[in-house]
């Protein structure tokens, strides 16, 4: 078996050589249409690059990167110190950061829930399974259903960190495989609550969203997350080494934060960069 | 029987031969001969039920979303809109780590099969270690083989490659169809292996004898006269082997396969889509589930036809080799 | 076939024996390359050389020379190679990262006694213990967030739960169509019904998942009543679809494999044909019966797909009802997102390792119980 590899390797290294010059996307699934998206209108305007993009996971975008196995690394979180360290050690520089989108996260209720809204806190109390029921809230006397996404997904961890301060899910909470599972689960059940992207939320409610307590209570709108105001949204990134960050990668990058590049990112559902956030 | 008298053939309350004489006697009709019977045949009849309403409803549902746009588009934006989606580019990744599988695993499955039957003797440690291994290769879960073609053939032999070929990019060291139809054959060698070692035990004895009697070599009787004979049965496991991988999602999911890929594979260190990992995506990451749910189903029937059509195909042959078998026995 | 000759007369016949020998060595080596790969992967787990601590005492970066080299390299988890080769400045950047690191732990964790533990150290992996914020001792798994919780139990019992349940529900099924297929059928009727309970096999996991999920989770949940729509107890059920046809092949033909001098002397003492199945052929298969239990055991330990779609969470509960994480499902859903190398992605491996180790003693029990049972039988002829 190892014979006929060598011989395949060996007839395949000589044309990948003539791949040098293409750009190559990997990471965040999160991210992966969008990039797509990016990648093919770009390629049209400019018919001499070529870009290749691939999903699975912000972490396997980051070991992708250290491998020196793509260009651009795509990833809905900021990059683990752990993760620093190895592109330190493997390209002896910090990779650099591109914010390229911003992601609104909205909490999702059934339609028949009376309540509007909620303090951050009190989300985070709901999640954590440290408030039970609905009318410690000023909701109906009924006990809160929690929905929540699989540990492997970024809004997982955003909203962990974000939310619920880095303190644990309520071990009652459901776990679905999708934002869209969330949503059906709330539709079905007028007790549930769950979490996901601003765009995906259906014909479910989503809550304003108060700061603090004293704070107005805030939509998540395109504008409202756009400017800062709705308090729980993330940026998507998008990381390259700093070796590789010139020519055409370079001149990809800067499309991609321009207007021009940015009025696709509503397509998919996540909402532009304000303009003052894309110089970086 | 009919000159004992009733006391001497149900002797009362004597347990054993109780139990035994009475069960002998109902023959005519026992409530739980019956019973038991019934109740098993409701067993049997339930899985074939399963499989009915789980093929019907894919089948139905498939069938009135699939159509000929469906399958020979690359989606170019957005995989979960139903108008403009298409699962070309699955069809072609699927199909093409099966193929390369194949070419891996069929030599190598064939000849050790050919040794097991015709080279080593029965009840040597050796065979039997052999045959274990085979056996416990084919029980290992299939997401170990997916964590080992991560740890051996990226980890290891790719990032090796990498240093031996001095590719200053890592070509080999990454997920790529290669790995996954690698670690896939590995999956599927204990199906080759069985099926020809099947196939050439169904070939009469008679044969090889006459093949050596007339001055050929053992290796020559093998080439020219048992492996013609057995063709259906190696057959049978090459298309048993590709119908169990290409449904097979979990050793591929860190080996190679692409939630998304803009264009088809065109290398070896390529990355794929695939009609499995596209099924479980679509099922579980849409955006909107009642939207998505024709395409689910389309894909599904695709995926269906794909490794139903072979099974299919080799259980038929595989039944009339053992009918054929058991004729000559 | 045990004429052996010419051999020496024709070295490229013994060439070619020599080579099929080889080839023959391939299962071989590759079980024992399985075990290798994924037990190398996990190592530092078993070694104790992973830390996941979230406090750690940093080193100021002025402060380089004034530690060893070795030290450096457990503090940086670098090799002396890379040490070697790592400029000044990377170093310096490298030093900065770990203070960095440091300094973005939120406060509340700082004085958390949770984020000084190793929680890769054995007891942590496999004893309850009382995390800040909980009211008592629990196994938790929850590898995302500040402090990583990687405690396996629940993941043992998840696997457990929905593998027994799918094993309740495919034994009985599948022993009982063994039964009426090799025994009581008519042979017209065995013919077709063999192969078509055999198709089941051929549907792919991934495609039982999504019937599982899709219309299987509704009609059930209309059926039973319960809260969560997708638990064990759904997964477990299609899990028993894809045990079922490994059983029943199994079980059948240890079934029919029973001489059929028993079954005729049953008969032909006045026995009904499913007294005679029961009381003489089923006793006498009894080994090989079992034997695809456990097979099927193995099947169903490390079935994936199917699991991974139905549900999810990690919730360490006896109740079918609740949601369950199988080991397989957590290997699937949660190595693209770990750190490569880090302590998250080897303890997946070692996860492998256990799963490989636990299918590996099943398949060995039950190829040793038929192996016995077919000598049995056979020397009994």
């Amino acid at each position: 078996m190892k014979k006929s590899l060598f011989i395949l390797a060996l007839a395949a290294a000589t044309s990948v050589s003539a791949l040098a010059g293409n750009i190559t996307v990997k990471g965040s699934d999160t991210l992966v249409i969008l990039a797509q998206k990016w990648a093919e209108v770009y390629m049209s305007q400019h018919t001499d690059v070529k870009i290749q993009v691939s999903g699975g996971g912000s972490g396997i975008g980051f070991a992708a990167l250290q491998n020196q196995t793509t260009d651009l690394c795509d990833a809905s979180r900021k990059i683990k110190a752990a993760e620093l360290q190895k592109c330190i050690v493997a390209f002896n520089a910090r990779p650099t950061e591109y914010k390229v989108a911003l992601d609104g996260l909205s909490v999702y209720v059934n339609p028949e829930n009376s309540l509007k809204e909620l303090t951050l806190d009190q989300v985070g109390g709901i999640f954590t399974g440290k408030i039970k029921n609905w009318k410690e809230v000023g909701g109906p006397d009924a006990p809160i259903t929690v929905y929540s996404r699989e540990n492997s997904s970024g809004t997982y961890e955003f909203f962990k960190e974000h939310v619920l301060k880095g303190k644990d899910f309520a071990a009652s909470a459901q776990t679905m495989p999708g934002t869209a599972a969330i949503v059906q689960a709330v539709m079905k059940d007028k007790n549930g609550i769950g979490y996901g992207g601003a765009a995906y939320g259906g014909s479910s409610k989503l809550l304003a969203i108060k700061k603090t307590d004293a704070s107005p209570a805030i939509s998540p709108t395109e504008e409202t997350v756009m400017n800062g105001t709705y308090p729980i949204w993330r940026h998507l990134f998008v990381y390259v080494d700093p070796a590789k960050d010139k020519g055409e990668i370079a001149a990809y990058l800067s499309w991609i934060r321009s207007d021009d590049g940015q009025k696709y990112v509503k397509d998919i559902g996540y909402y532009p960069l304000p303009k003052n956030l894309r110089s970086n | 029987m009919n000159t004992l008298t009733p006391s001497e053939y149900l002797p009362e309350k004597s347990a054993d031969t109780t139990r035994f004489t009475r069960n002998f006697r109902a023959e005519k009709f026992d409530f739980w001969s019956f019973f038991f019977s019934g109740l098993t045949g409701a067993a049997t009849w339930l899985i074939v039920a399963i499989l009915a309403t789980i093929l019907l409803n894919i089948g139905i549902n498939g069938w009135s979303a699939i159509s000929w746009h469906f399958v020979s588009t690359i989606p170019k934006k957005d995989f979960f809109d139903a108008n403009t989606t298409g699962v070309l580019p699955m069809i072609v990744g699927t199909s093409i780590r099966v193929i390369v599988m194949t070419i891996f695993v069929i030599p190598v499955g064939v000849i050790t099969a050919i040794y097991l039957t015709e080279y080593a003797a029965n009840t040597s440690l050796l065979t039997r270690i052999i045959r274990a291994a085979v056996n416990n290769l084919a029980g290992v879960p299939s997401i170990v083989f997916g964590l080992f073609g991560l740890g051996f053939f990226i980890n290891f032999v790719g990032k090796n490659l990498d240093k031996i070929l001095h590719n200053t990019d890592a070509v080999w060291g990454q997920p790529a169809l290669v790995w996954a139809s690698l670690t896939l054959a590995v999956m599927t060698l204990p199906v080759v292996i069985v099926a020809t070692e099947e196939s050439l035990k169904a070939i009469p004895a008679g044969l090889r004898e006459a093949s050596l009697a007339l001055g050929a070599t053992k290796l020559q009787t093998i080439l020219r006269v048992v492996l013609p004979q057995a063709l259906p049965g190696i057959l049978t496991g090459g298309i048993l082997a590709v119908s169990r991988a290409a449904g097979e999602v979990a050793p591929i999911l860190f080996t190679g396969v692409a939630y998304y890929m803009a264009s088809l594979p065109s290398h070896l260190s390529d990355q794929f889509m695939d009609l499995g990992y596209h099924v479980f995506v679509l099922s579980t990451q849409s955006p909107n589930i009642e939207q998505t749910r024709p395409i689910l189903y389309a894909t599904v029937l695709v995926l269906l036809i794909l490794t139903f059509a072979l099974n299919l195909v080799a259980v038929l042959i595989r039944s009339n080799i053992r009918k054929k078998m058991r004729s000559m026995h | 076939m045990g004429i052996h000759r010419g051999h020496k007369a024709r070295p490229a016949e013994w060439l070619a024996e020599k080579f099929i020998f080889l080839v023959s060595l391939s299962a071989i080596l590759m079980v024992l390359l399985i075990f290798l790969f994924v037990a190398r992967e996990a190592l530092p787990v078993l070694f104790g050389e992973t830390n996941t601590a979230l406090v750690q005492k940093p080193i100021p970066p002025d402060e380089v020379d004034k530690h060893s080299a070795a030290e450096l390299e457990a503090y940086l988890e670098i090799t002396p190679d890379q040490l070697a080769r790592m400029s000044k400045e990377t170093l310096r950047s490298l030093m900065d990262v770990k203070v960095e690191a440091q300094n973005d732990i939120p406060e509340e964790f700082r004085n958390d006694p949770d984020a000084r533990i190793n929680t890769t150290e054995w007891q942590y992996l496999l004893k309850a213990h009382q995390w800040s914020g909980y009211d008592k001792p629990e196994h938790i798994w929850q590898p995302v967030g500040q402090v990583k919780k990687f405690n396996i139990i629940p993941l043992f019992v998840g696997t457990l739960k929905v593998t027994l349940i799918g094993l309740f529900f495919a034994v009985p099924l599948a022993v009982g169509a063994a039964i009426y297929v090799s025994q009581l059928a008519r042979p017209r009727t065995r013919e077709i019904l063999k192969p078509v309970i055999e198709m089941l096999s051929g549907i792919p996991s991934v495609v039982v998942g999504f019937f599982a999920l899709l219309v299987m989770a509704t009609v059930l949940q209309s059926i039973f009543h319960y809260q969560t729509r997708l638990n064990a107890f759904v997964a477990g059920i299609a899990l028993g679809f894809a045990v079922i046809p490994v059983i029943f092949s199994i079980a059948e033909d240890a079934l029919t494999s029973v001489p059929r001098a028993y079954t005729q002397g049953a008969l032909a003492l006045g026995a009904s044909r499913w007294q005679t199945a029961w009381q003489i052929v089923l006793p006498a298969a009894l080994p090989g019966v079992f034997a695809a239990a456990v097979l099927g055991f193995g099947r169903a330990i490390g079935e994936t797909m199917i699991v991974l779609m139905v549900c999810s969470a990690s919730v360490m509960s006896w109740s079918i009802f609740d949601s369950a994480r199988s080991i397989t499902t957590t290997i699937a859903a949660e190595m693209a997102e770990a750190v490569s190398g880090g302590p998250h992605y080897r303890i997946l491996f070692l996860l492998g390792a256990l799963l490989f180790a636990a299918t590996f003693l099943s398949n060995m029990a039950g190829d040793f119980v038929i192996h016995r049972f077919k000598q049995k039988l056979e020397g009994k002829k």
